[in-house]
């Protein structure tokens, strides 16, 4: 197959196995383009991209918008502080305002959950998800499970375990429906209160001992615990958390295995992960941010190559 | 119409010598002169190529790559086709350097300006040479032409030049042939 399945980017749980597989394919070239001593293709240089982030983005945002300009689109950048939206504007509105002015593509990061798919159905243009609240987060699980495929190979029957806030996460959800697409098994380790109802029914295990669950892991991804989405505590405090479930030398070295750790980012360091660990051989946390522009480059050439060229 | 050979291989072989002589006579020791085969078709005549200065040239050390161009075709949201990628393999810096690029047909021309501007993307080369093993002739969209042609030959609309090349070098041919 050569063509995504999809018109928009919403979630990986639209998304087929190939699909990932084309990605994760045209990916590669891109990973070898941004290696390049010029690092810029001209193939979506009659293409716009409006980047729309309602919430606060740093690696995100800065991935998109080299992807998009490494691809040589036109890009611009909208943030919810400095915009109308504060005056009561609402959403779709916005976007088609934005529309107006001829614009081909929109990523959107959003905090309400599902605004991309209420997008991609009232106005006309391709919607990439770049985050919706805590639902879903599909080219971070895409950079993941691409980093994860070049370290570890085919995932089809390979342990990965999540570790941390698994209910305010959205990369959590996304990274489960990607590994399940993968073939991977998959285990989640947090204090149980940090567990979404019905989780299970996705085909996922819970183990609260990490040490176990780092014992039958081959990769680790090491989530933030996420305090700006809490609206109580979910646990005592953050010492007890870091003693139980935080990745340091001392429970790595207990398992007397090689694992690999990733983190999506931004990092709380020696809440969840401790620095020796960020900084081990075992971390492929960086090569997770240079896959990510790659990976964001085929999202956004795919679906670009299914918007025929029209001259008027 | 039926398959219409255009060269056998004995042909070929004669054709891909004559191309590396002409090679040697023009860059001489290869010090500053790379050859990158063109994605998809001309990786397989760089390497026919490569065989022969290996066998005639023991002597000569030439740095050599593969380009893909697909992200700088100009064809990209043209057709219901996504325009498929190919791997590219250029571990050099091309900055002051000679470059050859290597393609078995030269049709429209668009490939070639293709490949001319993402070679850029590898330093600004001395000069861009090109050799080819066929030139379809008057068939050209842009104006760019080879410095080593193989042979040159007329065709109508709708002729496909097909140059099939064989693990076993002898049953190497090149044929023509009309869909519609």
């Amino acid at each position: 197959m050569d063509k995504l399945s999809v018109d928009h980017l919403l979630g990986i749980k639209f998304l087929k196995k190939s699909d990932i597989n084309l990605i994760f394919k045209t990916a590669l070239h891109f990973k070898e383009i941004i290696n390049r001593p010029i690092k810029k293709v001209p193939t979506l240089r009659d293409i716009t991209i409006a980047n729309l982030f309602f919430e606060n983005s740093t690696r995100t945002k800065i991935s998109f918008e080299l992807a998009q300009k490494r691809l040589g689109a036109d890009v611009v950048n909208f943030s919810s502080s400095s915009s109308s939206v504060k005056k009561g504007e609402s959403l779709t509105d916005t976007v088609n305002n934005i529309l107006a002015m001829k614009v081909d593509m929109i990523v959107l990061r959003h905090p309400n959950p599902g605004s991309p798919l209420l997008l991609s159905k009232h106005t006309n243009s391709c919607i990439i998800n770049a985050g919706d609240g805590a639902h879903e987060h599909p080219t971070q699980a895409l950079l993941d499970c691409f980093s994860l495929t070049e370290n570890l190979g085919d995932l089809k029957g390979k342990n990965i375990l999540i570790v941390g806030d698994i209910l305010h996460s959205r990369v959590a959800l996304s990274n489960i429906y990607a590994l399940k697409l993968l073939g991977a098994n998959i285990k989640l380790s947090c204090p149980l209160s940090l567990i979404p109802r019905e989780i299970e029914s996705l085909d996922v295990s819970i183990e609260t001992d990490i040490l176990r669950a780092l014992k039958w892991c081959d990769a680790a991804n090491v989530l933030r615990v996420q305090k700006e989405r809490m609206e109580k505590s979910y646990f005592p405090n953050n010492r007890e958390y870091t003693m139980l479930f935080g990745l340091d030398i001392n429970k790595i070295n207990n398992i007397k295995k090689d694992i690999l750790i990733l983190h999506p980012g931004p990092i709380n360091r020696g809440v969840e992960i401790t620095s020796e660990i960020v900084e081990s051989n075992n971390s492929i946390i960086l090569d997770q941010v240079e896959n990510g522009v790659a990976i964001r480059m085929a999202i956004i050439y795919l679906l670009a190559s299914k918007m025929n060229f029209s001259i008027n | 119409m039926p398959k219409k050979i255009l060269l056998d291989s004995k042909k070929i072989d004669l054709i891909l010598n004559r191309l590396v002589c002409e090679l040697v006579e023009n860059h001489k020791d290869f010090n500053n002169t790379v050859l990158i085969g063109l994605q998809p078709r001309g990786t397989y005549l760089i390497e026919k190529i490569l065989d022969i200065f290996k066998k005639k040239y023991p002597n000569i050390n030439i740095k050599s790559g593969i380009l893909d161009f697909t992200f700088f075709r100009d064809d990209f949201r043209r057709s219901e086709k996504t325009l498929k990628a190919s791997s590219t393999q250029i571990n050099f810096s091309i900055e002051n350097k000679n470059v050859v690029l290597i393609d078995d047909v030269l049709f429209t021309g668009r490939s070639i300006k293709a490949a001319m501007s993402s070679i850029d993307s590898y330093g600004r080369p001395n000069s861009i040479e090109l050799l080819v093993l066929i030139d379809r002739r008057y068939k050209r969209e842009i104006p760019i032409q080879a410095n080593y042609c193989g042979a040159k030959i007329d065709t109508f609309k709708g002729d496909k030049v097909n140059v099939v090349w064989n693990e076993n070098s002898k049953k190497d041919v090149i044929y023509i042939e009309n869909n519609g």
